[in-house]
């Protein structure tokens, strides 16, 4: 805490995203001698679990779209009173693409949004990346039809705009988002027609004790249940989307029940009429900046040691970019980040007595979230649902028949070679939408993509960047 | 119900804008897709190969299906760029750069 007296000389941190783990991160790290630099996109602090409505629209209970509101209180007044005591200074609207390493530290280049056009820079001893994630939806025919939209995008666009994609949705896919974001429609008028999750409740079962362990999350759960029950949303489990149908836009959706081997039951097809279909199939950590950096990716997560240290020195990771696993297990993981951090840049060896309660949060979340993991689970099929003019990379257009002819008729064995063959990945998402999906069919682990920029970056800006200083 | 009533809002003044030349009512702070789902438009883009229509997909920025033309401007993304009176909105056909 010595430093916080003489902040001019105190080593700098960036932190990247202000949602629960950067929130937390930052606080911790202030708290304990730190300046940090909070750069973010979004115009107001919150990331997507804490995504507040745009302050022209005058709400004045946000809260009502929003769960664990009193933790947002609780970061959203500490930012304040850091910023004010001049601590931590608050980025807005800057969009990250890359993270560079100098001989000392670290630039964060960064574009100005929204129009993401003029540059801007920042300097820090030390980098801490709490990037989040981002929804993965699995294909089937008509998913491309405007009216289907991720069920965190229905979500985000009801917590930050207020608006409703339409009248009567159906909630499908598989996750513990779909529960939150269906009485979350619903409380705000629309008709939820039906929540349909492929998970099979006897999956919940055999992993109790790891479930029974966070009564919390449990509870959290039985509350959203209730409230569906309320609204009258019927719910439709070991259930899956076939088909969106519609010309210009979606007018209906057919789902089916699966069998126990997770294939999809014909016999069951039944057609639910909806102009919304809010679908999700998980989450993906953001990688990007960490790969851009050189640190070890397992899976498609951020590798992190105890201390949530990245194995590049001077890089922390914190939050669903480490594992998904919720706001809360972010909040854990922020702060052990933000703490560590703050001593290894004060020449001190961090004692992690000091945040012995984050740790056991953290270490009960994880195992909950494994098991969650687990039980809700895709089809194991899903791939027989995609018909060979189904488009999977929705930018490039690329169908399921052409990814299919890349494996079995041109010989490719892996994700980068089918893209090179059928340029699936290849477009505007760089395949953030289509690579778990390309990946399953073509028969490939998922990996993590490799890609050099975070998003699209003007060539000026490109050639420019770095130019002026001792870039490595 | 509706959303601005469940979250209580008193939103600052109405402002208009345009889309395909037809005026439209639009909520300061609003973004633009937002904006057009009030209005009952789910669709402002078609694609470069198969000319399908598409609009808001991930809703958080990351996905680039909801791309428009504000302003002349092409390749906007709908869900994040803030509305602004007077607005053009312009369904993007392809690569935008046709028109």
């Amino acid at each position: 805490m010595t430093d916080a007296s003489r902040p001019e000389t105190s080593p700098r941190l960036a932190v990247i995203g202000a949602g629960p783990a950067g929130l937390a991160a930052t606080l911790a790290a202030a708290r304990h001698g730190l300046r940090v630099t909070l750069v973010d996109a979004a115009p107001e602090a919150g990331g997507q679990f804490y995504r507040q409505p745009a302050a022209g629209l005058g709400a004045r209970r946000p809260q009502a779209l929003h769960h664990r509101w009193r933790d947002w209180e609780r970061l959203r007044d500490g930012l304040d009173r850091h910023i004010t005591a001049g601590l931590v200074v608050h980025l807005r609207d800057h969009h990250v693409w890359c993270v560079t390493r100098r001989r000392s530290g670290f630039t964060v280049h960064a574009l100005l949004g929204p129009e993401q056009e003029r540059p801007a820079e920042v300097r820090a001893d030390a980098v801490l990346l709490a990037t989040g994630g981002y929804e993965k939806v699995l294909p089937f025919p008509g998913w491309t039809l405007p009216g289907v939209v991720t069920a965190g995008g229905a979500q985000a666009m009801l917590k930050g705009g207020l608006v409703l994609p339409g009248r009567t949705a159906v909630v499908a896919g598989t996750g513990p988002l779909l529960l939150p974001v269906a009485t979350g429609l619903a409380a705000a008028g629309a008709q939820v027609a039906a929540l349909v999750d492929s998970a099979d409740p006897r999956a919940f079962v055999r992993r109790s004790p790891a479930l029974a362990a966070q009564p919390a999350k449990l509870a959290e759960g039985a509350r959203h249940a209730a409230r569906l029950l309320r609204h009258g949303v019927p719910t439709l489990v070991h259930h899956t989307v076939v088909e969106a149908h519609g010309d210009q836009r979606l007018e209906a959706a057919t789902v089916a029940a699966l069998d126990t081997a997770g294939r999809v039951r014909p016999d069951t097809r039944r057609r639910i009429g909806c102009d919304t279909l809010a679908v999700g199939h998980g989450m993906l950590p953001h990688t990007d900046l960490a790969e851009g950096l050189g640190c070890r990716i397992d899976g498609v997560a951020v590798h992190v040691d105890d201390e949530q240290r990245t194995d590049v020195p001077g890089v922390w990771a914190a939050g669903e970019a480490t594992g998904v696993g919720g706001a809360v297990l972010a909040l854990a993981e922020g702060h052990i980040a933000g703490r560590s951090a703050a001593a290894r840049l004060s020449g001190r060896e961090p004692d992690p007595r000091g945040w012995a309660g984050a740790d056991r949060a953290r270490a009960g979340l994880r195992r909950f979230a494994a098991a969650m993991d687990d039980a809700y689970a895709p089809p194991a099929h899903w791939a027989e649902q995609v018909t060979d003019d189904t488009v999977v990379c929705r930018c490039e257009e690329v169908t399921g028949g052409a990814v299919r002819r890349a494996v079995t008729e041109l010989g490719a064995g892996d994700v980068r070679t089918v893209k090179l063959l059928t340029r699936a990945g290849m477009g505007w998402c760089q395949g953030r939408m289509c690579g778990t999906a390309v990946a399953g069919l073509a028969g490939c682990p998922e990996t993590a993509a490799r890609r050099p920029f975070a998003r699209p970056v003007p060539l000026g800006v490109l050639a420019r960047a770095g130019s002026a200083d001792d870039e490595q | 119900m509706n959303p601005l009533k469940l979250a209580q809002a008193r939103p600052g003044p109405a402002f208009t804008v345009t889309f395909d030349g037809r005026e439209l009512v639009a909520l300061p702070g609003r973004t633009v897709a937002a904006t057009l789902w009030a209005s009952g438009v789910t669709s402002w883009r078609t694609t470069r190969g198969e000319g399908r229509p598409r609009g808001v997909f991930c809703g958080i920025g990351v996905c680039y299906d909801c791309l428009v033309t504000v302003n002349g401007r092409p390749n906007q993304r709908a869900c994040v760029v803030p509305v602004h009176p007077g607005d053009a909105i312009r369904t993007q056909q392809g690569t935008g750069h046709d028109d």
